[in-house]
C-alpha cells in the first residue's frame, strides 16, 4: 500500500491523536485500585459504528481492551458495501478505522457472525459488556401486489450488487428497460439512479466491481424517473447529492416547472439546509441554464426527472405474468405541512410503464439473536441513549439503536455517545469490572470447537492489498473480491 | 529585493499548499484522490512571525491554542499539532463529512475567503450550524486571522458527559 509522505504522516498524526489518551495514569490507578482489572468489551459490527464506538472507548480509557466481532470477513461495513464507488473521499474514514483496529487494546475476528456462530450470552459470558453495532442488514418492503416480479429489485441488492456485497453478488440485474422507477426520495434513490446515469468512463475507475461494469456497459437505460409519495418541501435527499445529479455528464434533468412555482416563497423562512435544497431544485426547474450547461443538457443522452405525490399500489405484470411492466401509483395530496405532512390518496391513479423498478425506501435492522429484545416495528434494539432496555452490559449503537436514517457524521455523534455511557456505567461500578473475564481467548475457543475461523485485521490487510494490486491491473483502486471463499483461500484458512 | 521575492515565493507555495476543492470536483480528477493531504509541504521553513496563532474552544470549553503557517488550514492546525478534538477531519478535507464544522466570531468571519456551494453543501448537514459556521478543512489562514478563537460546535444532543478513565480530573 503505497502512500505518500503526506498521508503517512496525517495517519500516524491520527493515530496518536485519536487514540492515546492524554494525562497521567494516575486517574485510572485510584479508579481500580480495588481491583486492577481490564475491562473487556467486545463489539459486534465493524462499520462506523463499531469502529467510532470502539476508537472513543480506547482513547478514554487506558486499560480497556475492545474486540470487534464482523460477519464477513472483511470490515467497514456500509463503508465499503454501501458507499457509492464514485464518493471514494467518503471512504477516507477507513484510514482512522484501521489506525483503531490496529492499536494493541483492539481486536478484530471477521468472519463470526454472532447470534449463529456464538451467541450473545455466550459473548456476555467472555466480556464485561458487549455492544451490538450491527447495522441494518434488511430492507424496508412496500408490501403492495407484483413487489416480486423480476424486474423489481430492492435498491439495497442493487446497492449491494454494484459494491460487491457476497450475498448480492449474483444478482445481475437486468437492465433492458429504457426507462427505470426508483422508488424513494431518499439519498440511496439518488445512489442508485446516479449509477444507472454515471457514463462508463467515470465508473471505470472506481472500485465498482468488474461484473456491475460489465452489465452496466450493456444497459438500455436511457431515462430514471424517481417517485416520492409526498411533495418537493419533503424530499429526503440532500443538497451535495442533488446537486451531484444536476451536474452529471451526460445526463438531463427534467423537473416539472409546475411543482416548484411559488415554493420559493414557502421556504424562505425555513431552516437553511431545507431552504437551499428547495432552491436549487426550483432554479432548475423554473432557471434558464447558462450556455455550457444548456449545450451539455441539449447534448445528454440520457434524462432523469422526479415525481411527486405518488404512491405505489401495484406492479404491474406483462403479459406472461412474470415481469414487470409498469407500476401503478396512488396520486395523493398532502395533510399538514412543511416535514411532518402526509400523504393521503385523492383516489386517482396513474401508471408509468418501465421494465425496471428500484424500490429505495429505506433499510431496517433484523434482530440476531433470540435472546435479546428487538422492536420489530420500529426496526431497533429499544434502548436509553444506547443502554439496551432490560439488559445491563448490553448496549447498542448506529443504525441498530436508531434506525436506518443518518450519515456517517450521524453515526460517529450516536456511536461517541453511546461509548461515554459504558464509560460513566464503569466509573459508576454499574458496570462490574470485578471479576475477571477472559475475552477472546474464550470466544476463540468456543469459534474452534464449532470449526470457525475468525480473520484477523491483518489477514483482512492480506486481502486489502491483493485487492489492491488486482484493481491496479484494471486502473482502479481496488477489485473487490466478491467471494468471501476465495478471501478465506487467499488468507489459507 | 532578493530576500523579499524569495520570501513571496515562499509564501506563493504555502498558499497554494491550501488548495480548497475546485467548485466543480466530479469528474475523473478526484477518483481515487487521496484528498489535500498529497500535496507537498512548503518547502523552507518560514520565520516565528510567518506562524499564525488559533485559539481553539473545545466542547468542553476548554481553550486549545496552535500556530500554523499562513496557507494551512485549520484542519492542517489541528492534525500537525495533534489536537485533540473527537472525530475532527473524518474526510480529510475532501468536503465529503463535515466534522470539521467551526463557528468564527463575527469580524473573524467576515476576514473569511468566499465559501463555495459546495461547502455550503456540505455545511447544511453539520450540527450546530450558525450563521457563522464554516468548514475548517476550508479554511485556510492568512495573517489577518492572527490570534483568532474558533469554537468546536457540540455535536447530537451532547447527552455526553465528559468521562475520562485514565486521565487527570
Ligand atoms: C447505500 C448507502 C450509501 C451511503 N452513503 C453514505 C455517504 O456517502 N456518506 C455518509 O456519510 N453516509 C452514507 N451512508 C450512511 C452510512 O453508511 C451509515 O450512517 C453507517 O454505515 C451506519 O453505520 P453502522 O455501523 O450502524 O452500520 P453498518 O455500516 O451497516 O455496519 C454494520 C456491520 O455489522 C455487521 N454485522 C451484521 N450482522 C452481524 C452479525 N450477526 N454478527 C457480526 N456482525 C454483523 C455487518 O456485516 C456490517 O459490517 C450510506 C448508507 C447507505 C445504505
Ligand atoms: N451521500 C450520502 O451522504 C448518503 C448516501 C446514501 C445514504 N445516505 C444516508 O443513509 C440514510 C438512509 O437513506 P435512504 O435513502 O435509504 O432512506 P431515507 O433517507 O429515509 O429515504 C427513504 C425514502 O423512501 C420513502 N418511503 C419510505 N417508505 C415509503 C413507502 N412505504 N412508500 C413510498 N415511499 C416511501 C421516504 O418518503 P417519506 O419521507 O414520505 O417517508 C423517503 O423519500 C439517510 O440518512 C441518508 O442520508 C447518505
Ligand atoms: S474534513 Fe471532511 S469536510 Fe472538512
Amino acid at each position: 500500500m503505497g502512500r505518500s509522505g503526506g498521508i503517512m504522516r496525517w495517519k500516524r498524526m491520527s493515530a496518536f491523536r485519536f487514540l492515546v489518551p492524554s494525562g497521567s495514569p494516575t486517574g485510572i490507578k485510584r479508579l481500580l485500585s480495588t481491583d486492577g482489572l481490564i475491562p473487556r468489551i467486545c463489539i459486534v459490527g465493524s462499520g462506523p459504528a463499531g469502529f467510532y464506538t470502539a476508537q472513543h472507548l480506547l482513547k478514554h480509557h487506558r486499560l480497556a481492551q475492545v474486540d470487534v466481532y464482523e460477519k464477513l470477513p472483511v470490515p467497514f461495513g456500509l463503508v465499503r458495501f454501501g458507499v457509492a464507488p464514485d464518493h471514494p473521499e467518503v471512504k477516507n474514514v477507513i484510514n482512522t478505522f484501521t489506525q483503531t483496529a490496529r492499536s494493541d487494546r483492539c481486536s478484530y475476528y471477521g468472519n463470526v457472525t454472532v447470534g449463529k456462530d456464538i451467541t450473545v450470552k455466550e459473548l456476555q459470558k467472555a466480556y464485561h459488556a458487549v455492544i451490538l453495532s450491527y447495522g441494518a442488514e434488511d430492507n424496508r418492503t412496500l408490501g403492495i401486489p407484483g413487489e416480486d416480479l423480476a424486474g423489481v429489485y430492492t435498491a439495497r441488492a442493487f446497492v449491494g450488487w454494484y459494491n460487491g456485497l457476497p450475498e448480492n453478488r449474483d444478482l445481475k440485474p437486468d437492465l433492458s428497460s429504457e426507462t427505470a422507477v426508483v422508488l424513494g426520495h431518499g439519498n440511496v434513490a439518488l445512489d442508485v439512479a446516479r449509477i444507472l446515469l454515471s457514463p462508463l468512463e467515470i465508473l471505470r475507475k472506481t472500485d465498482i466491481t468488474e461484473d456491475s461494469l460489465a452489465i452496466l456497459a450493456r444497459s438500455k437505460v436511457k431515462r430514471v424517473c424517481l417517485v416520492g409519495r409526498r411533495g418537493p418541501l419533503q424530499v429526503a435527499f440532500t443538497i451535495k447529492e442533488l446537486r451531484e445529479m444536476i451536474n452529471l455528464p451526460n445526463a438531463r434533468p427534467f423537473l416539472d416547472p409546475t411543482d416548484f412555482k411559488g415554493l420559493g416563497d414557502v421556504v424562505k423562512d425555513a431552516p437553511r439546509p431545507r431552504r437551499r435544497l428547495t432552491e436549487l431544485m426550483a432554479k432548475t426547474a423554473l432557471g434558464e441554464p447558462g450556455e455550457e450547461v444548456a449545450g451539455r443538457w441539449a447534448s445528454a443522452s440520457r434524462e432523469w426527472s422526479l415525481k411527486f405525490l405518488r404512491s405505489p399500489l401495484e406492479v404491474l405484470p406483462a403479459t406472461d405474468g412474470k415481469r414487470a411492466r409498469g407500476i401503478r401509483m396512488a396520486v395523493t395530496r398532502l395533510q399538514g405541512s412543511g416535514e411532518m405532512a402526509k400523504a393521503v390518496p385523492t383516489g386517482e391513479v396513474e401508471d408509468l410503464l418501465c421494465g425496471l423498478i428500484l424500490s429505495s425506501i429505506g433499510y431496517r435492522s433484523l434482530p440476531i439473536d433470540p435472546a435479546l429484545p428487538f422492536d420489530s416495528k420500529q426496526g431497533i434494539i429499544p434502548n436509553n441513549l444506547g443502554r439496551v432496555l432490560g439488559a445491563p452490559g448490553l448496549y447498542c449503537s448506529g443504525w441498530v439503536k436508531r434506525g436506518a436514517v443518518g450519515v456517517i457524521l450521524t453515526t460517529m455523534n450516536d456511536s461517541f455517545d453511546t461509548a461515554q455511557f459504558v464509560l460513566e456505567d464503569l466509573q459508576s461500578g454499574a458496570l462490574d469490572v470485578s471479576k475477571a473475564k477472559e475475552g477472546s481467548e474464550l470466544v476463540r475457543s468456543i469459534l474452534q470447537s464449532r470449526g470457525i475461523h475468525p480473520v484477523s485485521f491483518s489477514d483482512w490487510e492480506k486481502i486489502d492489498a491483493a485487492e489492491v494490486a488486482r484493481g491496479k491491473l484494471a486502473g482502479k483502486p481496488r477489485e473487490k473480491i466478491v467471494d468471501p471463499q476465495e478471501m478465506l483461500e487467499l488468507i489459507s484458512h | 529585493m532578493a530576500t523579499s521575492s524569495a520570501v513571496n515565493l515562499l509564501l506563493r507555495a504555502a498558499v497554494a499548499s491550501c488548495h480548497r476543492l475546485p467548485s466543480t470536483f466530479r469528474g475523473v480528477a478526484r477518483l481515487g484522490s487521496p484528498g489535500r493531504f498529497f500535496h507537498a509541504s512548503a518547502p523552507a521553513r518560514l520565520s516565528s512571525e510567518d506562524k499564525i496563532t488559533v485559539h481553539f474552544i473545545t466542547r468542553d470549553g476548554d481553550k486549545l491554542t496552535a500556530q500554523g503557517k499562513v496557507g494551512d488550514s485549520l484542519l492542517d492546525v489541528v492534525v500537525n499539532n495533534n489536537l485533540d478534538i473527537d472525530g475532527f477531519g473524518a474526510c480529510e478535507g475532501t468536503l465529503a463529512c463535515s466534522t470539521c464544522h467551526l463557528i468564527f466570531e463575527e469580524d473573524v468571519f467576515k476576514k473569511l475567503d468566499a465559501i463555495t456551494d459546495e461547502e455550503l453543501d456540505m455545511l447544511d448537514l453539520a450540527y450546530g450550524l450558525t450563521e457563522t459556521s464554516r468548514l475548517g478543512c476550508q479554511i485556510c489562514l492568512q495573517r489577518s486571522l492572527n490570534n483568532m478563537v474558533v469554537r468546536v460546535p457540540e455535536s447530537s444532543a451532547d447527552v455526553r458527559q465528559s468521562v475520562d478513565i485514565g486521565k487527570n480530573p
